[in-house]
Parts: structure tokens; sequence; C-alpha cells
């Protein structure tokens, strides 16, 4: 197995999460393009880890997958939120916070 | 187990003041008062016992891996500087006894009431953890923890120049935080420097007593001194990084202008000496030149400003631009009577401008303006006030009779036998104390009663008398008797001088012959 | 020239102070704690603090008298007594101490200072009866006395300018008493910062001694000084000169004292005729080892006194207010000193000769010009005077007396003190005899004058004046001092120059009381002309308001030969315009500097802000865009 397929696959995964999060401007979509990313990052990490031969990277992951599980659970709250107060998701409605 | 003294004497103004903030009223006034006299105490006992040979330092490991210690010593400069804090704050306390109170609005800067004052409770707090904070700073035998202390201070000090005074007053604190933060972020990188270097010539450490038995000669040593020397130019302050103090002097109230200029300053020219002359022989010599030039020009230049102000408050912080250079001036020439002469004068010149700043504050209080031409003919309405104007004004121009004299003189009369030019330079800015003094006591005080404002009627209060009475005592006894705290002062001008492997200039003649 | 080629007597060392002498400290502390008390204790003392005031210069006296009487029973190489009474500084090598010196000459200034002190108070007490402050006064008052005993009883520089700023500031505070007259508080000002530019030479001098001798004491200065370099030797004696034009009203620090008189009229009397003023003769006298080691300085001395007795007598010829003309007659006389000061050891003797005979004599003259403006409700100006002899006899005739002294006539005081020290001018240099010899004719000229304007011709009083003989609390004091303007010359003519020999380092110069020379007989002669012109040109048709004149050396000296004038375009004017430029450069550029970085950093904010516009979107592509630039910069990194 070459691991160098692994890391490509990770790169285009990346790349799709960041136009994604970039291009789109539902809120739900670009949650899935921050997991998106956040799961590239992951894979990366366990392939070196077998490429290394120790387990940091996958100790990384686990803490990935716990920060990204956390952070869904409070988003999705506040998008779900903002859905009631303004009938909306797209992010470009959501301007207030500025200089 | 012995009693650490200096770390009691540094905490308790520090935990008591948070405690007063949370206290109201009088409860809080009474009981900051009584905490600030229980310091003075404890400081006064603390100064006496060092001042016989009792050695009170402190020493704990306390950030191991870069070598911080939390050291303090007692050596004389300190104790000096320590003695000098704890009397002056229950001083300060009694002045400002009414702030924050509704018709104390200090009319320094045409109030028009923008926002309202701070709870009194909140200046006694204030400026007890100031005390405190000083005292850490005077104390210090860690550069780092010196460095934490050194930027703790400008916290209070922030708070009680924006929370009570005229109407800019948070321009003025913003201006001084502003100008206190760079002079302390270049002091960050140059304490770094000294970490790094003392780290790559054997093993890390901000101990001072470590530190100046190495070498930090050459371009290294001259990048750190600038580094230390801007900041506490900054703070001391000196032509040309002091506009910040006439503004903050013009909006805070006399009380807080007293911490400011009293106690706080004196932290840069004690840094000067302390860390400036005592890490870097070689630098100091170097800048030497530059640095007296520096002290000189402030001299004049503070007297000249003084001289043309028409603020009185503003007029006061000029005054004091002036005397900072005298005490650089002491500093940098690098004699045993010039560096006495600049301890004893950082020592004065704290009561001295007290008496000035606080005396000048109730006149303002009382005609509700701080302009020199609302005033005429006050002596006739408040004759004691104008005695005590006119004894701390002699004060501030270094009367012989005054404790000003005898510094003023060992400053100048050191540095002559090196350097003769400098001095005689500087002695002109003698003559512009005569002037700003008199013109300003002319002017409010002599001359007929002016018709078109309210005559100042009510003479000095108790209260006032007894606040202003301590300073004008000590500003007496020492000035016809200063031997004493010399003697105490002494030796650390001696301990620099030996540090710096310096010798003082002999008599050229020593018989009656050619 | 000037004679520096007498050998200088070799300095007589002071011995310990023993039995009366260690009280001497005494005579200092009694007036201070005096002051203290009237000033501290403020209204309460009204009632009785003149009387306490009173007595405290009069307790010095007697200390003094007896000291002195110690002193003159004693071998003359005993009579220099140290008097240590505690250390001021004492670092290294430096001890300076509050030390006493009892000596010929200081002992001769606490008599003077004291006796005449002690007449001036009392007649303070009638002078000042209706003024409201009058404890202040007394206040003051007593703390010259101290100030001015601190100055001269002192063994080393360092306290001698204690004493001479002491003396400073009580000028100051008397000058202005009357502080809501504009023009008294103008006038103290003056004088103290006119002052305080001579008292730059005193320190730079106290430094300097420090640095050459390390030592400031005047015995060991006066051993050292001949080792002195001669650049030093002539600095040090141009720092003390300068020390001495600004306290003694020497040209060109001399316009102070004009204004001076500004100042209640005892205060005139005792601190700017008869004491103060002359402690700039009494510090180059004491320097006088110094002024032995550099010709340009001795001569300097002799110069400025010479002019400054020029111009005191020029303005006091034309001045209408009576106060003027003596103010302008004591720069003459001290100028006399001064010159007698300039003309080596043997001046020194008849400087100090005259500077005692002066101080009784115009001290009595002031208390009766003092005595005539309270008997005309306080007018000073001459020109409304006139016939004041018959209803003032005691005035007349005790002014009589200083008048006389003072233009010198046979066996009054002045005349054997003034004299003599023409004749040593004369012997110096031609140059400065003839000049003192017209000053002492001038000198004769303007008193007539005054004489005749107040005392004598037809009355010109304003109408509601009644003038009246004053009471006895100042008419005491003006008899006393009238006998001594009379006397005191014969007493001490023949025993004053063996006396002072040793504290001014002349040899014992012998004059007899019938002392007759050429000079003496044309001296005589020019006095005699300025009598008969002073006489003659105002006995009659004198008008009641001062004439206007075009003549323009009256105008010039009615002006105070533009000293005013001078002095602000020289220095005033200048320092104005120079302190007014620093001050907006002040606010603007420095300042500016400072608030401009400011400004910078704000709009820099500004335009920055701009990039917080809320769009999450765009939030993201900064992030984005900064992870490439640091991606390219790590890898451009690797490569190089």
């Amino acid at each position: 197995m070459n691991p160098n397929d692994y890391l490509v696959l990770s790169a285009i995964l990346f790349a799709i999460g960041m136009l994604g999060f970039l291009y789109r401007r539902s809120a739900l979509v670009i949650f899935m393009s921050v997991e998106l990313m956040l799961n590239s990052v992951n894979l990366t990490m366990v392939t070196f880890s077998h490429v290394h031969g120790n387990l940091d990277g996958q100790v990384g992951a686990f803490f990935v997958m716990v920060v990204a599980a956390a952070e869904v659970v409070v988003g999705l709250a506040i998008i779900v939120t903002i859905f009631r107060s303004r009938r909306s998701t797209s992010v470009d409605d959501i301007n207030l916070l500025k200089y | 187990m012995t009693v650490p003294v200096l770390t009691i004497l540094a905490l308790l103004p520090i935990v008591a003041g948070a405690v007063v903030m949370f206290l109201k009223g009088a409860t809080a006034r009474y009981f900051g008062l009584a905490v600030s006299l229980v310091t003075f105490v404890v400081g006064l006992a603390a100064f006496l016992a060092a001042s016989r040979g009792t050695d009170l330092s402190e020493k704990h490991q306390w950030i191991s891996s870069i070598g911080a210690w939390y050291a303090l010593s007692s050596d004389p400069l300190s104790m000096t500087m320590v003695l000098l804090t704890v009397a002056l704050v229950p001083v300060v306390l009694g002045a400002e006894w009414r702030i924050g109170r509704t018709g104390d609005a200090w009319a320094g800067g045409a109030d028009t009431g923008d926002s309202p004052q701070l709870p009194g409770s909140i200046f006694f707090g204030l400026a007890l953890m100031l005390e405190g904070l000083a005292i850490y700073c005077f104390v210090a035998a860690d550069v780092l923890l010196f460095y934490l202390f050194f930027e703790a201070t400008l916290l209070p000090m922030y708070f009680l120049i924006s929370g009570w005074g005229g109407a800019r007053r948070r321009a003025a604190a913003l201006k001084f935080l502003i100008y206190s933060l760079v002079g302390g972020l270049i002091m960050l990188v140059a304490v770094i420097g000294l970490g790094v270097h003392s780290g790559a010539s054997g093993h890390t450490t901000f101990l001072l007593a470590d530190l100046v038995r190495m070498n930090f000669d050459g371009a290294i040593g001259r990048y750190l001194f600038i580094g230390f020397f801007i900041a506490f130019a900054i703070k001391a302050p000196m032509v040309p990084v002091h506009t910040w103090l006439p503004d903050a002097a013009e909006q805070a109230t006399p009380g807080s202008s007293v911490l400011l200029v009293g106690i706080l300053d004196k932290i840069g020219t004690f840094g000067m000496l302390r860390l400036c002359l005592g890490l870097f022989p070689q630098a100091s010599a170097w800048a030497t030149p530059v640095v007296l030039a520096l002290a000189v020009i402030s001299i004049l230049w503070g007297a000249v400003m003084a001289a043309t102000s028409h603020h009185l408050m503003r007029l006061v912080s000029y005054t004091s631009v002036s005397h900072f250079g005298f005490m650089v001036l002491g500093i940098f020439a690098v004699t045993t009577p010039s560096i006495t002469g600049s301890i004893f004068y950082m020592f004065n010149h704290g009561f001295a401008t007290a008496a000035l700043f606080l005396v000048l504050g109730f006149l303002v209080r009382r005609r509700g303006s701080a302009d020199i031409k609302d005033f005429g003919g006050v002596q006739a309405g408040a004759p004691v006030l104008a005695g005590l104007f006119l004894v701390s004004g002699l004060a501030t121009l270094g009367l012989p009779g005054t404790s000003s004299f005898a510094s003023e003189f060992l400053v100048l009369a050191g540095a002559w036998g090196r350097h003769p030019v400098y001095v005689a330079v500087a002695t002109i800015g003698m003559v512009g104390a005569a002037v700003y003094v008199l013109r300003a006591y002319r002017r409010t005080m002599t001359g007929p009663i002016d018709e078109g404002t309210p005559p100042v009627r009510t003479d000095l209060g108790g209260r006032e008398k007894f606040v202003l009475a301590p300073l004008i005592i000590v500003l007496l006894v020492f000035g016809f008797f200063p031997k004493p705290m010399l003697d105490v002062i002494e030796p650390a001008a001696r301990a620099t001088m030996s540090q710096l492997n310096m010798t003082d200039p002999q008599p050229v003649v020593k018989e009656g012959v050619k | 020239m000037i004679p520096l080629d007498t050998v200088p007597l070799e300095t007589v060392l002071p011995v310990a102070a023993s039995g009366l002498f260690s009280l001497a400290w005494l005579m200092i502390a009694i007036p201070l704690a005096g002051a203290g008390l009237l000033l501290v204790l403020g209204r309460r003392s009204d009632s009785w603090g003149h009387l306490l005031g009173a007595l405290a210069p009069i307790a010095s006296f007697v200390i003094g008298l007896v000291l002195f009487i110690e002193l003159l029973g004693r071998d003359p190489s005993q009579r220099n007594v140290s008097v240590p009474v505690y250390d001021f500084i004492d670092l290294g090598s430096w001890h300076l101490g509050i030390d006493l010196q009892v000596d010929q000459l200081s002992i001769l200034f606490v008599l003077l200072v004291t006796f005449v002190g002690s007449l001036i108070h009392i007649y303070s007490i009638g002078y000042m009866a209706h003024d409201p402050h009058r404890r202040r006064f007394f206040g003051y008052l007593n703390l010259f006395i101290a100030s001015m005993l601190i100055l001269v009883l002192a063994d080393n520089y360092l306290m001698l300018f204690i004493g001479w700023e002491g003396v400073g500031l009580c000028s100051y505070l008397l000058i202005g008493f009357w502080y809501q007259r504009p023009a008294a508080a103008a006038a103290g000002n003056k004088a103290f910062i006119m002052n305080r530019i001579g008292d730059l030479g005193l320190t730079m001098a106290i430094f300097t001694m420090l640095a050459q001798f390390g030592t400031v004491n005047f015995t060991q200065v006066s051993q050292r000084a001949p080792g002195l370099s001669g650049s030093w030797a002539a600095l040090l004696g141009f720092m003390l000169l300068l020390a001495a034009c600004g306290k003694s009203a020497q040209f060109p620090l001399q316009d102070w004292l004009m204004d001076a008189m500004e100042g209640p009229t005892p205060v005139s009397a005792l601190i700017h005729a008869a004491t103060m003023v002359t402690a700039g003769v009494y510090l180059v006298v004491r320097s006088h080892a110094i002024y032995a080691q550099s010709y340009s300085a001795t001569l300097a001395v002799a110069i400025i006194g010479t002019i400054t007795l020029l111009m005191g007598a020029w303005i006091g010829s034309t001045k209408k207010d009576i106060k003027r003309v003596l103010a302008g007659s004591t720069m003459s006389q001290i100028g006399y000193m001064m010159l007698a000061a300039g003309l080596g050891p043997i001046g020194a003797t008849f400087a100090i000769f005259h500077l005692i005979t002066h101080g009784a004599f115009k001290a009595n003259m002031f208390l009766g010009a003092g005595s005539v403006m309270h008997g005309t409700g306080d007018d000073t100006d001459m020109y409304h005077f006139g016939a004041l002899a018959k209803v003032m006899p005691l005035t007349f005739w005790t002014f009589a007396c200083g008048y006389l002294a003072i233009i010198g006539f046979p066996f009054t005081s002045g005349y054997f003190s003034k004299d003599h020290i023409i004749e040593a001018a004369f012997d110096t240099g031609p140059v400065f005899g003839v000049l003192a010899l017209i000053g002492a004719g001038i000198t004769a000229y303007y008193m007539t004058r005054l004489m005749v304007l107040t005392f004598l011709g037809q009355r010109r009083w304003r109408t509601g004046v009644h003038p009246h003989e004053s009471p006895a609390t100042m008419t005491v004091p003006l008899i006393v001092l009238a006998i001594l303007s009379i006397g005191a010359g014969l007493v001490m003519t023949g025993w004053i120059g063996d006396w002072l020999a040793p504290a001014t380092g002349s040899h014992p110069e012998h004059t007899g009381v019938l002392h007759i020379s050429v000079i003496g007989v044309i001296t005589l002669v020019v006095v005699a002309a300025g009598v008969v012109t002073g006489w003659l040109t105002n006995r009659h048709g004198v008008p009641s308001e001062e004439p206007a004149t075009s003549n323009p050396v009256a105008l010039i000296g009615r002006n105070d030969i533009y000293g005013r004038a001078i002095d602000d375009a020289v220095v005033v004017r200048p320092a104005t315009a120079l302190a007014h430029g620093i001050s907006s450069f002040d606010s603007s550029a420095v300042d500016g500097g400072a608030m401009g970085t400011a400004g910078v950093m704000a709009g820099l904010g500004t335009a920055l802000r701009k990039l917080q516009n809320g769009y999450v979107r765009s939030y993201g592509l900064h992030t984005a865009i900064g992870v490439v630039v640091v991606g390219v910069v790590v890898i451009l990194g690797r490569m190089a």
C-alpha cells in the first residue's frame, strides 16, 4: 500500500471541503464542509501514524473526532436557533457581527 | 523561620486595597487610611532595621527553568524609596478624603461632568494597591520580578487617572498608558535579551546579584542599556518623552498626581541607577555624554515650560521634569556625592512635589479653576494657604533650609568635579526655578483681590493643615539636618561606585604651594 | 598699580571654643526661634509679637557684646575662635559643617547687625503700629537677623551661602510685605531673581572650591589658595564677584535695589542700607586669599566698584523720591567699599571700616526719611516737603548728623572711612582716585539737595498734611544712630587697622586721628564745592512738583540709567521670546510627534477594520490566503 495515495486522497478531500466552505451559502453545507476538512486531516494523521509506526497520530485523530462531535452539537444548536428566528440558514444574511 | 517583612509590607496594601474596593463610604475611607498607616509603621520599622544593618532580604525559587527568582532585597536604595512610598500614601489618602462625594468634582480641567466620578472607596483601594506594587518594584532583586511589577503598576495608575478628575481625564490616562506601555515593551525586549545573554554565558538567570557579576560589555550591552534607558526615561520623564506627564497632571486629581510623580516616576530614576548603571557600566560610560545632555536639556526645558505655563497643575508637573533632570545628572555623573545627592533628591522631591500639588489642589478646589489668571490676592483671605504654598514653592526651588537644597547641592557639586560645563549650564535651572515659583506665587497670592472672580475666603481647614504639616516638617527637618538621612543613603552610592570600579575625583590642590 | 607684592600674613589658625564662645550659636538660635514662634503661632501672637520680636535681636546683641569684650582681652593670636555646632553633610572627604567662626571680622559684623537691628526693631514698633500685620513683619525681621548672623558667623562658604540665601528670602518677603500692591510684589520678585543670578556665582565658586581644595572652610581655603592655578584663581575670583554684585547691587546687577524701596522703610534701613547689601563686600574681603592670587579678578572688583559708585551718585542726584535718593546713595557708598576691597589687602580694612560707619549713618538717614514719611502721610516726594526742620526738629538734627557723616565733614565717621579709601585709591591708580574724588563731590551735592529740599526752604506741603514729630520709639533710635554717625569714626580709626589685620590679610596700618594729607585737603575742597552747588541750586524757587526736564543727564538719572530697559532688552525679552518659542515647540513638535504617531496608528486601524465585514466566507478566505502564504514561505525557506 502506498501511503502517498492516502495523502493525495486527503488533499482532495480537504480541497473539496475548503471550496465548499468558500462557495456555499447554506450554513448546514458549510458545516459539512468543515467536517470534511477535519476528516481529511484525520486521514492524514492516521496515515502518518501508520508510516511512522507509533500511535501519536491516531491519538490526535481521536481528539479531533471528539472535538468535532462537540462542535457539531453546539454548532447545530446555533444554526437551529438562528433558523427559528430568521427563517434562513444563509450565512450571508448573518453579518451583524462586524466593525 | 524569619518573618518575611518585605513580602508582608508589599502584600498588605495590595490585599487590603482589594478589600477596600468592596467596602462602602466612611468604612472604606477609615479602613484604607488605617491600613496605610499600619503600612507606614511597618515600612518605617523595616527602614530603621535595614539602616542598622539587619538583612531583610528574601529569596525563593520562582521559575527555575529560566532562572527567575522571587528575590527581594533591603539595601539602602530600596529602603529609602520604600520609606518615601509608605510615607506619601497616607498623606494622599488624607488629602483626597472627600473624593468621589458629590460636590467634589475636580475642576482642574473645566469639568463638564460627561461621566460621573467613581466612588471614593475605589480610589482608596487603587491607591493602596499601587503602593504595594510600587514597593515590590523597589525591593525586587530579580529583573523579571521587577519588570512584572513595573508593568503591574500601570493598571491602578491608569484607573486612578481615568476615574477622577477633569473632563478630558480618559484621554490623559490613555496617553499615559500608551507611553508607559511602549517603554515597557522596549524594556521587555531588553529583559529577554538579558536572560538570553546570561544563558549564553553560563546559566540563564534574572537574579540581579548574578547579573552584576556578568560581563555585558560591547554592542550587546549597549543595546540592552538603550532598551532599559528608554523605558526609564519615559517613566522618569525626560525630555523629549515627557509630554504625557503634564496632560496627566492637568486632568488627574492632585492626589493621583502625587502618587504618579512622587512615587511612580521615581521607578524611572531608580531603575536607571539600579539596572542601567548597575548592569552596564561600560555602556553607561559610552552613553554618558548624551544622557547628561538630555538631563541638562530636561532641567532647562522643564523650567522654561513651568515659567510659561498658565495651568497650575501643568506648572507643577513641569517643575518635576526639571527636577528629574537633576536626578539623572547626579546618577550619570557617577561620583559618591552626586549619586548620594540623587537618591536624596528622589526622596525629597516626593515630599516637595506632594506639598506643592496638594496645596495648589486645595487652592484650585476653592476657586473651581486652575488657570493662573483666575487668581489674585489670595493671601488676604487665606494666609495659611499662601504661607504653605510659599514654603513648598521654596522647597521646590531648592532654597537652603529645605531638604531639596542639600540634595541639589550634592548633585551639582559632585558632578562639577567631572563635568563642570554641564553643571554650569544646569545651574541656570536654579534661576529658572526662582522665576517659575515666584511668578506663580505673585500671580496667585499677591496683588489686589481680583474683582471678577469670587475671592478665596476660606483658609485651610483642620484636615488640610494636618495633611500638609508632615510634608513641611520633613522638608524643613532634613533641610537643616540632612546628615542622618545621608548617612543611610551613602552606602548605596558607595556600593554603586565600587560596583562600577569608579573613584571620586580628588582635590587638585592639597597644600598651599604651587 | 595694585600692590600684589605685599606678602600676605600667615593664615591665623582658629582656636577651639571654650567657655562663653561655645554658646555663640545662641545668637542665631534666639532670633530664629523668635521668627518661628511669630510665624507659626499666627494671629494668636498679635498682641505681644512685636515685643518678643524686638527682644530677640537685643539678646543676640548682648551675647555679641560679651564675646567682643572677651576677644578684646585676648592675645591677637587667640582671637579667631572656631565654634563647631553640628555636621551638615559628611560624605567621604567632604566635611561640611554648620560651624561658627568668631573672629575680628565677624564679631564686628555681629555687633553692627544686632545693634542696628535692635534699634530698627524698636523703631518699627512705632513705625508699624497701625499695620494689621505688624506681628508678621517682626517675624520676618527676626528671620532676617538670624540669616544675617548665619552669613557672617559661618566658618565656611556653604554655611555662608545658607545665610546668603536666607537674607535674600527675607529681603524678598519684606520688599513684598505690602503684598496687595502689585509694584511691591513685582519688586520682591525682581530682587530675588536678580540675586539668584548672582548666587550662581557663589554656588559655582563653592563647587570649584570643593573640586580644587576639597574643602570650603575659610581657613583651609586661605591656606591652600596659593596652590591654585592662575586661571582657576581668576575664575574663582570672578564667580565670587558675580555673587557680590548680585547681593550688593553692583553693576550690572544693580537695578533691583531701586525697586526694593517699595518695602517698608525700616526694611530699607536695615536690609537695603546697613547690612544685607554689604554682604558682597564681606564676601570679597573674606576671600582675600583668593583675590591675592589673581590680579585680573582684583582689578575687576575695583572697576565694578568705581562704575557703581558713579552710577549710584548720578541716580541719587536726579531722583525726587527721598528713599530712592538714599538708595542711589547706598549703591554709591557700597561702590566705594567694593573699590576699597579691590585695592588689595590695605583697602580691605578700609572697606570694612566704611561698611560699619555707613551702616550707622545710612540707617540713621533711612530711619529719618521714614520719620518724615510718617509725619507727612507716607509721602516720599521731596518736592512736597520743605521747611520740615521746624516741625520735626529731632528728625532734622539727627538727619543732619548722618548728612555730615556721609559727605565726610571733618571728624565725623564718614570723614575717616571714606577719605582713607580715596587716598588708597590714589596710591593704587590715579584713575581710581580721581573718579572716587568726583564721586565724593557728587555725594556732597545730592545729599545737600536732599537736605535743602526736605528740611529747609519754603513749605510746599500738600493740603491736609500736618507734619508732626514721630513718637519716642522712633526718635530714640534716631538719636543713638546720630551719635554713632558722628562719633564712631573717631573711636575706631586708630584701632580698626590693627584689629582687622589678621582677618583681612593686611598689614597693620597706623592712621592717626589728626591725619592730614594733600589728598585729604583736596577732598575737602571738592566736597565743599558739592555742598555749595547743592545749596545754591535748590535754595530758592523750588516748584512743588518735579519739573519736567529735557536735560539728558537728569533724564538718564531719573530712569535709573535705563537699568531696567537694558535688562529687558538684553535678558528679559530674549529669554521670554525663547521661552515662548520652546513652549510652542513643546506642544506642537514634541507632543505633536507623539500624537502624530498615535494618529497614524488610528488611521491604520480605521482602514484595516473594514476587513471585519461580518461575512463568514470572507473570513474563511482570509484564513485560506494566510495558510497559502505561510505554506509558500515555509517551502521557499526550505529551498533556500
